[in-house]
């Protein structure tokens, strides 16, 4: 299990405003050219001396590729970054402010203290 | 040597840029209320009449990410590009640039090394709204040098909660050493209880109102004691998953000094978290 490599997904979409759109309209194949062409770049480490071992298992990337952020919530994916890229793609659906982010709240409201523990 | 004018503690709202140049149906309700307390809390940073600011907070997975992840890290560079577009798409807030003022980087750095603290540094930072919040609130027209320092307060492991006391204890040190007849506000945000991205998120108030009524009396008593008696890194967890953020509150607690009362408090409950504003003028520095 890989909570880094979850997280890397969510930074990496997240502050990419095309990337944003693309993993909104379509999350799973996305997540398949993600983890083939991105998954092992070391941020500001040129590409030819990327990693070699980072890959999903299988609950990740269907999580991932199904938009499931109570999944997310349960791999101990970093809160702030599944909250963050969310609501870049999903709070424009929703014409109350903060509707959204209400209803992230109300599909969370099964996990009781402690949370899945979000350490990397 | 430099001077201390002033010492002050705030929350970090991101919605408050938004909130407060909004008109007509976009204003939100609670929005008049909020700009009264802040342009009160403002008037505290500039009767202090400083030349120069620290500014300590917290990046948001910006710049600084899981490959390499310092826990306290110090901005030495002589310019700042602020604010990023994650934060402009979700909270409005704008792109803003600052001087640096990098001797005092470089002596805080020095002088903290000595001290024990293996500070990280950075030549190249572009700040976020951890610490650009607390200028558009204190200091809207952005024209003071700065020297931004980050802590972890967001991916454990963390250091524990008095290393943060200590930290500010030595932030207040080195400045009172810089050669300098500079005036220096030290100003920092942290957060009260917050969840952010859980199910107690975005309430009617913060999701701990019984943890911020306690804090706000440590931070204003400047009780250390009570406060590292009963915060924990495990207790944390418990007011709000994001509620770690109170760390830099008691880093700022450290700069203000044990058992020293903040000579302004106030707060504002708002919804999903509650705002609170501390300063203190240290004896000989602010100017009333």
């Amino acid at each position: 299990m890989s909570k880094y490599l979850l997280n890397k997904f969510l930074y990496t979409v997240d502050r990419d405003p095309e990337l944003v759109e693309r993993y909104r309209e379509d999350p799973k194949g996305t997540v398949e050219w993600w983890e083939a062409e991105r998954a092992n770049v070391i941020l500001n480490v040129p590409g030819a001396e990327r990693s070699t071992w980072l890959r999903f298992d299988d609950v990740e990337r269907q999580a991932l590729a199904a938009h499931d952020y109570q999944k997310l919530f349960e791999l101990g994916a970093h809160p702030f970054l599944a909250l963050t890229l969310f609501i870049a793609m999903f709070e424009r659906d929703y014409t109350e402010p903060l509707a959204f982010q209400r209803e992230y709240a109300v599909r969370l409201s099964h996990f009781t203290l402690p949370y899945p523990d979000i350490s990397t | 040597m430099a001077t201390v004018a002033a010492v002050i503690a705030s929350t970090h709202h991101p919605f408050y840029y938004r909130a407060s140049t909004s008109t007509g149906a976009d204003r939100p309700a609670f929005a008049d209320e909020w700009v009264a307390k802040i342009t009160s809390f403002r008037e505290t940073l500039t009767r202090a009449n400083p030349d120069v600011v620290v500014l300590v907070g917290s990046d948001h997975f910006h710049q600084i990410w899981l490959d390499n992840m310092p826990q306290f890290l110090v901005g030495k560079a002589p310019f700042y590009d602020a604010n990023w577009y994650n934060e402009e798409r979700e909270f409005g807030l704008p792109k803003m640039f600052f001087t640096g003022q990098e001797n005092l980087s470089a002596h805080i750095l020095r002088d903290g090394l000595d001290a024990g603290f293996d500070l990280a540094f950075s030549n190249e930072l572009r700040i976020d709204h951890s610490v650009t919040c607390p200028m558009i609130t204190l200091r809207p027209e952005a024209d003071l040098p700065i020297v931004p320092i980050y802590t972890n307060i967001f991916a454990p492991p963390l250091p524990q909660p008095k290393r943060y006391v200590q930290l500010g204890q030595m932030i207040r040190d080195v400045v009172e050493s810089w050669p300098s007849d500079k005036r220096v506000a030290i100003i920092g945000t942290g957060h009260l209880s917050l969840e952010l991205g859980g199910p107690r998120q975005f309430g009617p108030h913060g999701p701990d109102p019984e943890f911020d009524r306690k804090a706000v009396d440590w931070i204003a008593s400047g009780d250390i004691e009570k406060a590292l008696g009963e915060v924990s890194l495990e207790s944390l967890w418990e007011p709000g998953n994001a509620t770690h953020g109170f760390l830099d509150f008691m880093l700022m607690m450290g700069v203000a000094g044990a058992g020293e009362k903040a000579d302004y408090v106030d707060s504002l409950d708002l919804f999903h978290t509650m705002e609170a504003y501390f300063t203190w003028y240290p004896k000989g520095g602010g100017q009333a």
